[in-house]
This record gives structure tokens, sequence and C-alpha cells, in this order.
């Protein structure tokens, strides 16, 4: 008898837990739905934008791009492949983006190594300006570093971008991956001692490819904020045809009186293609990797 | 194979000393365990071994040659690390064949010491996996298998079986063993569990706060404990130990250690001690009970046949014969070889 009254009480009792539970996880769902919608819009309006006439454009706004379906057009991204300079921007972009990504990845990998692994004198102070350094704003340095860079003859050219970026992104990649490697147990680097390898050959067959998400969402990172970046190409590498990266190229698209809203727009969804590209190529590894310097595991 | 000898080994972190003068030699082909709880330098003494901690003072040899300044991989031994410390980017195969590589040994010799480890081993049907796909067990032997590829001087085992369920544990213990004898090679064993301890090793070192208190063959530990930590920590359950005075056979400062299983029933005769104390708990064990009791305000715990029928709260008189007495002199409880100091 008491048997069956207690499963009697516990059963509306569990109904209304799983009912909470439902709930819970809806209004879960609910939020992250309204924080996604809110990240899209931007995006959103500007494929709208890049679909529209000019005089559309200027005469209502994106969200009135449902009201007309027809008038829907192409011509904003032709004009943009065939009268601009967006594909040599694009090749120029390419032979920025990549060596930076490189020489990051793997400087910023043996760095990180090198400070969580190997202790040497002074390693806590570089930790801490290496800190420090993250917070320091770009637009501090422009001025220094392109007078350096002329008196190097380097401005203007493809070399002042990749020592800027990756002297820009170094500090963050050394700090990813000095968390990440600090994670490592302790007792497979010993027992890679034992085996009798190397500290090289720790760093590179073992640490490494065990560091391989931390390394591609590294990549993935500087890919992007490289890719994207507009003010520090333009203020070392300037808007010349042979040089200037996507961001630039797109941003002379618009006129000085605020013409050519299209063609930026346009320009814009082109240069989105590759990053996004780049982050579903990787995002496995991008979302594992960002949480591993931060969650002990 | 090299004998491995611990000349005077001292080893500080700051203030504290971990291991102080540690003198211990290892014959070639011996498997000796290192036993101690947790913080006695048992595993400092072998990360020194390893090369993995410096030495703060003294020698370590391995063979002849001074291994001090030596480079881990550098001095021709072998470790089993408790957490296996696989290459979890690696298959089987590479975990094994990494340490020959690194050692230049040609190709086809590290296929044939890996397949030989694997076969001895039973892994040969996982060399392709990596390890997140073997079992605690499989692991184990992977960790064991990169030791013996290797055919080094010396093993070196930091509590391997610690991460293994019971019935895995015994299974295991036998087969390093069995390894370990067929190979003939010199192997040094940390734990802290004392049936490990006493089941495996050829000999024993007991070591407590960084001193080593005993070594020696189990039997001799278990018999000839050289003091009261050794007497405690060898043996479960756990020697007990009394006031000399309480059983009237010493002064105030000695004091008598009696094995729980060395206790009997009933009055003695006279090459037997004989004393009365109250039952409080009987613990059944199957074959054996276990009986806690009270002796004037000392616990006492005896481990007796099953035959033996008795009551909880009752008053019972026990026995022990006078050569399994132990006992002990002095604030540091070494023990006196005299058997009666006051007969």
């Amino acid at each position: 008898m008491s048997a069956v009254a207690v499963g009697q009480s516990a059963r509306p009792h569990g109904k209304l837990r799983s009912l909470r539970r439902v709930s819970a996880r809806v209004s879960v769902h609910l939020v992250l739905l309204v924080i996604c919608a809110i990240w899209l819009v931007p995006t959103l309006s500007l494929l709208a934008s890049s679909l529209r006439p000019a005089a559309l454009l200027l005469s209502s706004g994106w969200w009135h791009v449902f009201d007309s379906p027809s008038q829907l057009t192409v011509a904003n991204f032709r004009q943009v492949l065939e009268g601009g300079q967006l594909g040599q921007s694009f090749v120029n972009s390419l032979a920025i983006v990549i060596p930076v990504t490189a020489v990051t990845v793997l400087l910023g990998g043996i760095a990180g190594y090198v400070f969580a692994w190997l202790p040497f004198p002074g390693e806590r102070l570089i930790v801490v300006v290496l800190v420090a350094l993250l917070g320091l704003p770009v637009q501090v340095t422009l001025v220094p570093v392109l007078q350096l860079f002329s008196r190097l003859h380097l401005a203007g050219h493809f070399a002042a971008a990749w020592i800027a970026y990756a002297g820009y992104t170094l500090p963050f990649a050394i700090y990813l991956m000095r968390s990440f490697f600090r994670r490592i147990p302790r007792e497979i680097i010993e027992a890679a001692q034992v085996d009798s390898a190397s500290a090289v050959k720790i760093c590179l067959r073992v640490a490494m490819p065990m560091a391989a998400p931390a390394l591609a969402s590294l990549a993935t990172l500087v890919f992007v904020w490289t890719w994207n970046d507009l003010l520090v190409s333009l203020v070392y590498v300037g808007s010349g045809p042979d040089v200037a990266p996507m961001p630039v190229t797109i941003a002379n698209l618009i006129g000085s009186q605020g013409t050519g809203l299209e063609l930026l727009a346009a320009g814009a969804v082109i240069s989105l293609l590759l990053p996004v590209a780049v982050f579903f190529a990787l995002q496995r590894y991008f979302v594992r990797g960002i949480v591993a310097g931060a969650v002990k595991g | 194979m090299a004998a491995i000898t611990f000349d005077h080994v001292s080893k500080r972190f700051g203030e504290a000393l971990a291991v102080d003068d540690l003198d211990l030699h290892v014959p070639d082909g011996e498997f000796l365990v290192l036993v101690g709880p947790s913080g006695c330098g048992k595993t400092t003494a072998l990360r020194m071994l390893a090369g993995l901690e410096s030495v703060s003072e003294g020698n370590i040899l391995i063979g002849d040659r001074v291994v001090n300044e030596l480079s881990p991989g550098e001095r021709d031994i072998a470790m089993v690390f408790q957490s296996y410390a696989l290459y979890p980017h690696m298959s089987v195969f590479d975990n094994l064949a990494f340490g020959l590589r690194n050692l230049k040994v040609g190709r086809v010799e590290v296929k044939r010491r890996v397949e030989e480890a694997a076969r001895v081993l039973e892994l040969e049907p996982l060399v392709g996996r990596k390890p997140r796909q073997l079992s605690g067990g499989q692991r184990q032997r992977v960790a064991l298998g990169r030791a013996i590829v290797r055919e080094p001087s010396g093993f070196l085992m930091d509590e391997p079986l610690s991460n293994l369920d019971a019935e895995l544990r015994v299974q295991t213990r036998a087969e390093i063993l069995k390894l370990q004898r067929r190979l003939g090679t010199t192997t040094m064993y940390v734990t802290h569990d004392q049936i490990e301890a006493m089941t495996m090793g050829d000999r024993i070192a007991v070591m407590r706060d960084g001193i080593l208190q005993q070594i020696g063959p189990p039997a001799t530990l278990y018999s000839e404990p050289a003091n009261t930590f050794v007497a405690r920590f060898i043996g479960s359950p756990a020697m007990n130990l009394l006031p000399a005075a309480l059983l009237e056979l010493g002064g105030d400062d000695q004091l008598v250690g009696v094995r729980p299983e060395h206790i009997d029933f009933g009055v003695g005769d006279s090459s037997r001690v004989s004393f009365e104390a109250k039952i409080e708990v009987v613990e059944y064990l199957g074959d054996e009970q276990l009986i806690h009791a009270d002796l004037r305000g000392h616990a006492l715990l005896a481990k007796v046949p099953i035959e033996f029928a008795i009551r909880p709260s009752s008053v019972a008189t026990f026995n022990v014969p006078d050569e399994k007495l132990h006992f002990f002199d002095g604030p540091n409880g070494a023990a006196v070889r005299r058997r009666h100091p006051c007969r």
C-alpha cells in the first residue's frame, strides 16, 4: 500500500519537474534566438542592401527588401567585380593574411610552449608585459611605427603589414597558447623526456599535435582579424592598387558624398565569404580551442 | 641491466627536506618497492633517479656511472607513470616506438621490438588504436610496453596500479611481476599500498618524512620491524601497540607490539602472555572475524578464526605466544631485541 501511495504522490511531482525542465530549456533557447537575431541583423541588412538598386537604397530602409522582391538585382556585384580592383585586392589580402597567420601561429605556438614549460629568468616579467600589451590601443603605435617603417623603406609594401599584424597579434597568440600548453599534464612531457626526446622534439612532436585545436582556433582568429582590418593596412600599406587589401579597396568604393553605398555593401558581402568559409571549415576546433585555456580539465 | 645506488642522497625544496640522506643499494635484477605514506619522499626519490628532479646532496649511480648531471633520456631507464602518460595523438604502435626512434634505432629493429612487446602484453590487435580508444587496463599495458621496448637498465614505476579497479589491480600486479622476473630488469617501484609492497617486492624500503626507516625482505619487515612506524605500516590490520606496563612486561616508556592475527583466546601456558579485555564490536569477515576490544582504556584488535563464538560486551581472556611479542623502546619507538624484559 505504501508503495502505491508513494507512486501516486510521486507522479505529479515528476510531471511538474519535467514541465519545469522543458520550460527552462525553452526560455534558454528563446534568449539564444533573440541574441542570434540581434547579431544577424547587420549582416542581413548588408546582404539586402547589396541586392537593391542605388535609388531604392537611398529612398527606403533595407527591411523594405521584401516589399518588392522583383527589384532585387546582382548588378551591384557585377559592377564591383568588373569595374573595380576587387580581384587584385583579394590577391593582396591573401598575400598579407596568409604569411601573417602562418608566422603568428608558428611563433605563438613555439613561444607559448617555451613560456609554459621551459622556465627561464625573467619569464614572469615578460608574461606580465605581454598581458599589458594586450590592453594597448593600436592607435597609440600608429605614428611611431609608421615613422620607423618609412625610415626602413617598408611603408607601402606587404612587409610592413606582415610585421605590423604579426606584432599586434603575437601577444594574444602567445598568451592563448601558453594557457593551453599549461594544461598538458606534466607527466606526458616527463614521459617524453625519459623517452630521450630533445626539448625541440617534445615541443614539435608531442606538445604541438596535442595543441592542434588551439592552433586551429588561433589561426581562425588571426585570419579573420587580419582579413577584416582596415586601419593598420590603410596606415602602413596604403591604397596603391598593387598592395591595397580588400577593406581598403572596399572603403574606397564609397564616394566622398556618400554615394556608392550599394557598391560598398556588395564588396563587403564578397569580402565576408572567405572568413565565413574558414570559420566553418575550422569551427569544430574553434569552439573547443577557445574554451581550452579557460576550463580545467 | 644494472644496479642502482643512492649514495647519501638528499633533496631540498627551499627549506623543506623531502629526502634526507637516503643510502640505498638495489642489486642488479632486484625488484625493490619503496613504500610509505603520502609525502614521505618516495616519489621524490624515484624522480631524482629518473632525472626529473635535481639532487641536492649525494650521488645517484646506475651501474657504476654517477648520473646526477645526466638528462632523463641519457640515463637508460624507463618509467611507468601513475597516469600512464601516453601520447594521446599517437597510435599504440607510435607510443611504443617513440622512445626507440629518439634513440635512432633502425626501422626494422623498432618494428621487431614493438611487435614483440605488443605480443608479450597481448596488445597486438590494438596497435593501430589511439589511447582514448583503450580501456584503463589496456592503457596500463601500453605504458608497460613503452617501458619494456626500451630494454633499459632499470624500470621505474610510480604507483602504476592506483588508477585500476581492485580486480584488475591484482591481475596486473601478477603480470608486472612475471614480466620483471622474465626480463630480470632492476626495478624500483613506488607505492603507498603496503599489500602491493608485500606481494611484489624482493625487498621493501619503508620511508617516512624523507627518512629511510627500514629495508629488507617482506618477511623480515613483518616479523622484525625496526620501529613502531614500520610495525604499524606493514601488516594488515595494523599491529596493536600497548604500554608494556599494562601487561606487566616492561617500564613506562616501553611499548609492546602484538599483531591482531597472533592473538588467541583462552588462558595460555607459561610460554604465552594472557590478559583480559572487554569485547566491544565483532566484524564478520567470512573465514575470520575482527574483534575490537578494550584493554583497560586501550583499543585492542584481534583477528581470530570464525569458530570462536564471541559475544559483544563480554569480557574474554586473550593470549599471545611469547615469541610473537615485539618490544619498542624510547621516544622514537625503536625495536629492542629482548623478548622478556621482566621475566
